[in-house]
């Protein structure tokens, strides 16, 4: 069963992509030639606290054009984590550690099409994810239409800390296509879709379900989590980017989400970017996101090995979660910056409140079963600065 | 909705869209946005991937924290995190 649906989704795969690549090859040629992005540097701090959980780090960016056709790309990034939520204060031990990034890209212009490439790697103590990603992009049709089609593999190694003969693999396999039109002079909009499938150890090992256990003095015991060893999802988002006639913008994003896991998800974006004065730039968003249960996963199991498989983690559960955000940004005047570039320092706040539906806390010392349900909020904060040479 | 269905809805989009360029040439539909008409839509404030690296960080921690992925427009390979 499990190869049927493996060898139906590889099949799904292929047809995307030759729909896709077929699509490109019908892009006419027309004047106007695509550009690379600017020269840019961007030095950010990230914090994010909330659900007993504080992560934080730097993370830089840098964009450097070699000529007028090539550019090349490195992103560094660092998660410090601490974590004490409720999944570790119900089965395990507060704990630290560090989470590695490292992205090395190069991006191609030729004529109206952009070619980019890149290599990825994150590194935990317990986790090593390997990936590669190619992206394409052409505009056509007098440049009012953009297509694009993205392919990433991801190689990861799970390891479990203190258990030195502990080692499992997953492959990840992503496909993306694209476009962009514009509508009017003020309107223009995206669409993009995403299948990806995962194979191989897809649990957190050390995570476990809970069931029922009368022998025990709690009346509750755990076992290890076992997920299906394939994943597959497809995702498909529209947005719209809208110019207000005093120099403002609205943007809207819709995204729909299901998988083989009969997970369905939505969210829904609505931000609005605003000029004040000549150096400020202020940014409100909202965002709203919903999704249903894994159809393996329950809160609390009527007995061991109740089915095949079994999932406890939140993330699985149904639950739904409201982000406000609140961003301001410094257009630096350049007689501050050394050489005269453009420069600018930005603050983003997001609010994020998550409430789920059947996920208890078992953490409250209720009776088993009728612990409150779990909710929480966060805080995320960047503060960046950029600077464009 | 069963991946048959996915295909064929898919293959459906992927006709349309090709009989909707050969249309276009065809019929000699002219772009009705002249690029001297485009400074509204080229204006900075515009721009969805004005700040990569906040879009970056966002999606990453979306990612880690719901089911959802793909499509999120950072051109991302995944999570990477357990």
């Amino acid at each position: 069963m499990v190869a049927v649906v493996v060898i139906k989704m590889r099949c799904y795969l292929s047809l995307c992509f030759y729909s896709c690549l077929l699509l490109m090859s019908m892009a006419g040629n027309n004047a106007h030639a695509a550009v690379l992005q600017d020269d840019r540097v961007d030095v950010l701090y990230h914090s994010y606290k909330g659900g007993g959980m504080s992560i934080d780090g730097p993370a830089i960016l840098l964009r450097k054009k070699t000529s007028e056709s090539l550019a090349v790309s490195a992103y560094y990034y660092v998660d410090s984590i601490s974590s004490a939520s409720v999944d570790v204060m119900s089965t395990a031990s507060p704990y630290t550690e560090k989470r590695k990034e490292a992205q090395l890209g190069i991006e191609y212009l030729h004529e109206k099409t952009i070619m980019d490439f890149s290599v990825r790697q994150s590194k935990e103590s317990d986790y090593l994810a390997k990936s590669v990603n190619l992206n394409i992009s052409q505009d056509t049709f007098g440049d009012l239409t953009n297509l694009s089609l993205g392919l990433a593999y991801s190689d990861n190694e799970v390891m479990r800390n203190g258990d030195e003969f502990f080692a499992e693999q997953s492959q990840q396999y992503r496909i993306r296509a694209g476009i962009s039109q514009i509508l009017t002079r003020n309107l223009s909009i995206n669409l993009n879709v995403e299948a990806v499938t995962d194979e191989g150890y897809l649990n957190n090992p050390y995570r476990s379900v809970r069931y029922i256990d009368n022998t025990q003095p709690s009346g509750v015991a755990y076992q290890s989590e076992v997920y299906p060893n394939t994943r597959n999802s497809f995702a498909s988002k529209i947005s719209a980017s809208y110019f207000l006639p005093y120099r403002a913008a609205l943007f809207f994003h819709y995204r729909y989400f299901s998988d083989s896991w009969e997970i369905d998800a939505s969210d829904i974006e609505v931000s609005y970017r605003h000029p004040i004065a000549d150096a400020f730039e202020l940014e409100l968003k909202v965002r709203q996101y919903q999704q249903t249960q894994a159809s393996f996963y329950s809160d609390l199991f009527p007995y061991q090995d109740a089915q095949n498989y079994l999932a406890r983690d939140k993330e699985l559960s149904e639950f739904d979660d409201l982000t406000l955000g609140l961003g301001i940004t410094y257009l630096v005047p350049v007689k501050y910056v050394y050489g005269g570039l453009k420069s600018e320092v930005a603050l983003q706040w997001d609010y994020i409140k998550f409430d789920y539906k059947n996920f208890r806390d078992p953490t409250a010392g209720d009776i088993v079963g009728s612990e409150p349900l779990y909710g929480f909020s966060a805080n995320v904060v960047r503060l960046f600065y950029s600077l464009y040479f | 909705m069963t991946i048959d269905k996915k295909k064929l809805i898919l293959a459906a989009v992927a006709s349309l869209s090709l009989l909707n360029l050969s249309a276009c040439s065809s019929l000699a539909i002219e772009p009705w946005v002249k690029p001297y008409e485009r400074q509204n839509l080229a204006d900075p404030i515009m721009s969805n991937n004005r700040h990569p690296i906040a879009n970056m960080h966002i999606a990453h921690v979306y990612e880690a924290r719901e089911s959802s992925r793909g499509s999120e427009g950072t051109g991302g390979g995944g999570c990477g995190c357990n």
